[in-house]
């Protein structure tokens, strides 16, 4: 079963083709990666995914629950989350700082607490079952941290966090808009080969949760780890796309990221990793 | 001593009005990044529905009953324009280049001022005291230090608002959501946050604020005209800026000093050089301290 469906997605930046004709779908309940040497217009197509940029052509259609089809490319930016049940983190973090762990968690769950507030008017007088709504985010959101290992940090202000927990952080925060697909864009980049294998633990765990996963990684030790399937871009176009084994012995994939023609070239990630 | 003390009560009152104001500017420019410089109008504008109601209701109604219909009334109405300037003037903007909201907001504040010098007319506008007497704390030979009822209400009636403010921003969702808009507005809408509406509600209740000042400038004073937010604003203005702009405790914090310079300085020198006393001073402060007092220092790590 597909939850999300990209058909012939297009998008230029003036002159420039990031994302070209590319089409895949990711099936529910699995991890899918998205791989490809840098410059392949992966973050492009997580950002016309998550609703950053407005694709030039294609469509995008995402599945929530069974059954229901919204197509993202048609959502404003803050519809991603609470219509398509869309989550991402970002390469670079993004948390907010000078916020508490709690705090940066509980502000994912906003569209909750605030249709319970009656818009903040009954919240301001504690009325209308917001005390109620409060103390279930508050719930969630320690189920998070307790997850990520974080809940000794959580009265702590985000910005103070050490980079590892920070990630961690970013991926509680991201599961806390309760989402059907998370994104995630470079989850184990700069984390060290410790953090790295907890982090795998984390993405099955939130597998097993029933919640679909859709990666950005370079690390091939967590993208042939993991991955029920990966799909491969180079220079904005699909080049392959299948399971770990079938991708580690696509020559196309071997090409890309060798260089066609270029036999001296030992530092290549993937012919490191795959090898 | 005595005197110092009445200075001291004066100045806190005056800070009071000032403190409330710098908060809508330094709301806004935390959450937009810009200068919203017809905030000093809507306070004008504050004031003059504050004169129109107690007028109209005063022969009616007893003074609490007016007071209190002066105050919800003003409140409403100058959320109502604050929220219409933002939609109307700066949210077609956003995204521009920087100084565009800048002028916008220029533009906005001479249009207020001159719609109230017609619709109002240019004079000035009084009301007599409604709250006359006071409790006297101390006397000194002739000098008697006074604490009026009006500076009491309006100091009370600020403390209960900061109260509410403050709670509203840190405590609930809706000022959860201001500070992470504030803090990366992308990520926030990313996240589910409506930005706009967000802003909207933040310009509403910055206006609010202002409405209270307004009318309490007018029970202090006694005398408004059209022209009333020009000076106020730029008080505000600095005061934001002296506390830290971007910093709420800052703009309440830098209002009340203001209020104290302009106090002590009207009261030991000379009343005329007043405001030269608060610009040096804001000068001197940004010299030593270029983010203001409470003002966050941006740390890059790199």
């Amino acid at each position: 079963m597909t939850i999300l469906s990209v058909s012939n997605l297009t998008m230029r930046f003036g002159g420039l083709t990031a994302v070209n004709n590319v089409s895949f779908a990711a099936e529910r309940g699995h991890i899918t990666a998205v791989i490809g040497p840098n410059g392949a217009g992966k973050t492009t197509l997580f950002n016309c995914i998550t609703g950053f940029y407005k694709p030039t052509e294609g469509s995008i259609a995402m599945s929530p629950s069974l059954g229901k089809i919204v197509r993202l490319e048609k959502l404003a930016g803050h519809q991603v989350a609470s219509k398509g049940k869309v989550a991402r983190t970002f390469q670079n973090i993004r948390l907010f700082g000078g916020m508490t762990a709690l705090e940066n968690l509980l502000i994912a769950q906003h569209n909750k607490l605030q249709s319970a507030t009656g818009f903040g008017v009954l919240g301001v007088l504690g009325l209308g079952g917001y005390r109620k709504a409060e103390k279930q985010a508050i719930e969630l959101a320690k189920h998070w941290l307790d997850q990520t290992g974080l809940m000794a940090r959580a009265d702590d202000p985000a910005g103070a966090l050490p980079y590892g927990d920070q990630r961690r952080l970013e991926i509680a925060r991201a599961m806390c808009t309760e989402p059907a697909l998370l994104c995630l864009d470079e989850p184990a980049a700069g984390l060290n080969p410790r953090e790295s294998a907890g982090l795998n633990q984390l993405l099955l765990k939130i597998r097993d949760e029933g919640c679909s996963l859709l990666l950005i990684e370079h690390d091939m030790g967590v993208v042939m780890k993991i991955s029920d399937h990966i799909i491969v871009l180079d220079h904005g176009k699909k080049i392959a796309d299948g399971s770990p084994t079938e991708i580690r012995n696509d020559p196309a994939v071997i090409a890309a990221y060798l260089g066609e023609g270029d036999e001296d070239d030992p530092d290549a990630p993937v012919a490191e990793s795959v090898a | 001593m005595a005197y110092a003390l009445q200075q001291l009560i004066n100045g806190l009152t005056l800070g009071m009005i000032y403190g409330l104001i710098a908060i809508g500017y330094t709301m806004v420019y935390g959450i937009i990044g810009m200068i919203n410089f017809a905030h000093g109008d809507v306070f004008m504008i504050g004031a003059f529905v504050g004169i129109i109601v107690l007028t109209a209701l005063s022969t009616v109604t007893s003074v609490p009953v007016a007071l209190a219909a002066a105050f919800v009334i003003s409140a409403f109405i100058c959320a109502v324009y604050g929220f219409s300037i933002e939609r109307v003037a700066y949210r077609p903007l956003r995204g521009s280049f920087r100084l565009a909201p800048l002028i916008s907001a220029i533009g906005m504040s001479i249009v207020l001022e001159n719609y109230v010098q017609v619709s109002q007319g240019a004079l000035e506008r009084a009301i007599p005291n409604l709250l006359p007497g006071g409790i006297v704390l101390l006397k000194q030979g002739d000098f008697v230090v006074q604490l009026t009822w009006m500076q009491l209400a309006i100091i009370i009636v600020t403390l209960v608002l900061l109260a509410a403010f403050t709670y509203l921003v840190t405590k609930t969702p809706l000022g959860r959501a201001m500070r992470a808009v504030e803090q990366d507005a992308k990520m926030a809408a990313l996240l589910g946050v409506n930005t706009n509406r967000t802003i909207s509600l933040t310009f509403v209740i910055g206006s609010a604020l202002a409405a209270f000042a307004g009318v309490m400038f007018l029970l202090y004073y006694g005398v408004i005209d059209f022209y009333i937010g020009f000076n106020a604003g730029i008080k505000a203005f600095t005061a934001a800026v002296l506390g830290g702009i971007g910093s709420l405790p800052g703009a309440v914090l830098g209002g009340l000093l203001i209020g104290l310079i302009e106090a002590f300085w009207s009261g030991y020198a000379t009343v005329a050089y007043k405001d030269a006393a608060v610009y040096s001073i804001l000068a001197i402060v940004l010299m030593f301290m270029p983010s203001g007092l409470l003002g966050r220092h941006e740390i890059e790590k790199v």
